[in-house]
């Protein structure tokens, strides 16, 4: 129990995707202007990431291991992601058409979002067993999570800043990143 | 010489990493040396030209509705093949590397231009433009890397990945002066964010010279 819970508060804290990893990061860029939308794609990705790595788990030992068939796992992860996202868009659209509306753009673009990918993969490399499969893939995205919000409260207040010129937008922007992959740093001696 | 310069000054302008934003999560990750950074950028150069070549020459007989899985079919093919090929040849990158070379497949810059130039342009403009974009690309992050492995420990070197021979060694800010927090995350966002804010500069001072005239 207490490895699972390490795992857990150091994928989201101490080996946080996007401070350490550097993923995800055009969502980050993207979406993180309002924290509304900001929390709406969290719990996107989260559900996503948790369902697409059960999915590639379960078809990697089941189907591709046996046919020793691992060199097509790039191939099949990809269109398994692709195929989820389409999934949980049609689902969304036809039980939740609010909260359809309120991600719009966003839901189709999880498909090229790097962590779903990096996590699916991961988890094989690292010879994770099933509960820390389970245990990391809804960790990170909720590592991801809490990044994209903290940011996005930052960002609505630095649109009211005075930028220099050439720092207006993105530059600014990862200047900030780089103050909060500094502060995060403070998390390493946690475990 | 000139027709040089203008192809500079177009690799600052057009930068599909500093400019546009595309390919972020690895040149930020991947650019703590001079090494990684030239693995990376010609593994994405040779998968951005072939992957343009392959969809170029699909493109006629691709439907329309499901032409971005196709797309990504073919570039997770590719660079799976990459992927396999420097595992055999040159294991010392993969072991650097890692998990950022099959991390390929979702590099925007590679889907960008597949669906923005390859879907509509003929086979030989298309592998122009993926060499082009894929040394626009090698170049920016060779850019960061350089930087960051000369503030973070002083010295520039280069491996030879296929028979780990040192190319070149040269050190240049002694150990005692050098920055750590270089080739740690902190200082890949610092160093991009600076460098991105260069780009604008530059690119801003264009555009008030083109309004002023």
């Amino acid at each position: 129990m207490e490895g699972f819970f390490t795992l857990f508060i150091s994928a989201i804290l101490i080996n946080n995707i996007v401070l350490t990893k550097f993923l995800g990061m055009c969502p980050i860029m993207g979406v993180s202007r309002k924290t509304s939308s900001a929390l709406g794609m969290g719990a996107a990705v989260v559900f996503v990431i948790f369902g697409a790595s059960v999915f590639t788990y379960g078809l990697y030992y089941s189907v591709l291991k046996p046919l020793s068939l691992e060199y097509m796992d790039l191939i099949t992860f990809i269109l398994v992601i692709a195929a989820f996202v389409q999934f949980v868009e049609m689902v969304m659209k036809k039980f939740t058409p609010a909260l359809y509306k309120a991600l719009g753009i966003f839901l189709p673009l999880i498909t090229t979002n790097c962590v779903v990918l990096y996590v699916t993969l991961v988890n094989i490399t690292n010879g994770y067993s099933f509960m820390e499969m389970v245990v990391y893939s809804i960790a990170v995205p909720v590592g991801f999570t809490l990044v994209l919000y903290i940011f996005s409260t930052i960002r609505e207040r630095l649109d009211n800043a005075p930028v220099p010129e050439a720092f207006k937008g993105n530059p600014i922007a990862l200047i900030v990143m780089a103050i909060m992959a500094a502060i995060f740093t403070a998390f390493a001696g946690l475990v | 010489m000139k027709s040089l310069l203008n192809y500079g000054m177009s690799l600052l302008k057009e930068n599909p990493v500093f400019g546009l934003y595309l390919g972020l999560c690895s040149s930020l990750a991947i650019t703590t040396n001079l090494n990684n950074a030239v693995g990376m950028g010609i593994s994405v150069l040779l998968v951005l030209t072939v992957s343009n070549i392959v969809i170029s020459l699909i493109r006629k007989i691709t439907p329309n509705e499901i032409r971005i899985p196709v797309y990504i079919v073919v570039i997770a093919t590719l660079v799976k093949a990459v992927e396999l090929l420097i595992k055999a040849y040159a294991p010392a990158i993969d072991a650097a590397l890692g998990v950022f070379i099959p991390l390929i497949v979702v590099n925007c810059i590679i889907l960008g231009r597949a669906e923005a130039f390859a879907s509509k342009n003929g086979v030989v403009a298309s592998a122009l433009d993926g060499l082009n974009m894929g040394l626009s690309y090698t170049l920016s992050i060779i850019a960061l890397s350089l930087i960051r492995q000369l503030l973070a420990t002083g010295a520039l070197n280069m491996i030879n990945p296929f028979n780990d021979a040192v190319i070149f060694d040269i050190a240049i800010i002694p150990a005692e002066f050098t920055i750590p927090m270089f080739s740690s995350p902190i200082g890949a966002f610092l160093t991009f964010a600076l460098l991105a804010a260069g780009v604008a500069a530059i690119n801003n001072r264009d555009q008030k010279k083109v309004k002023g005239a």
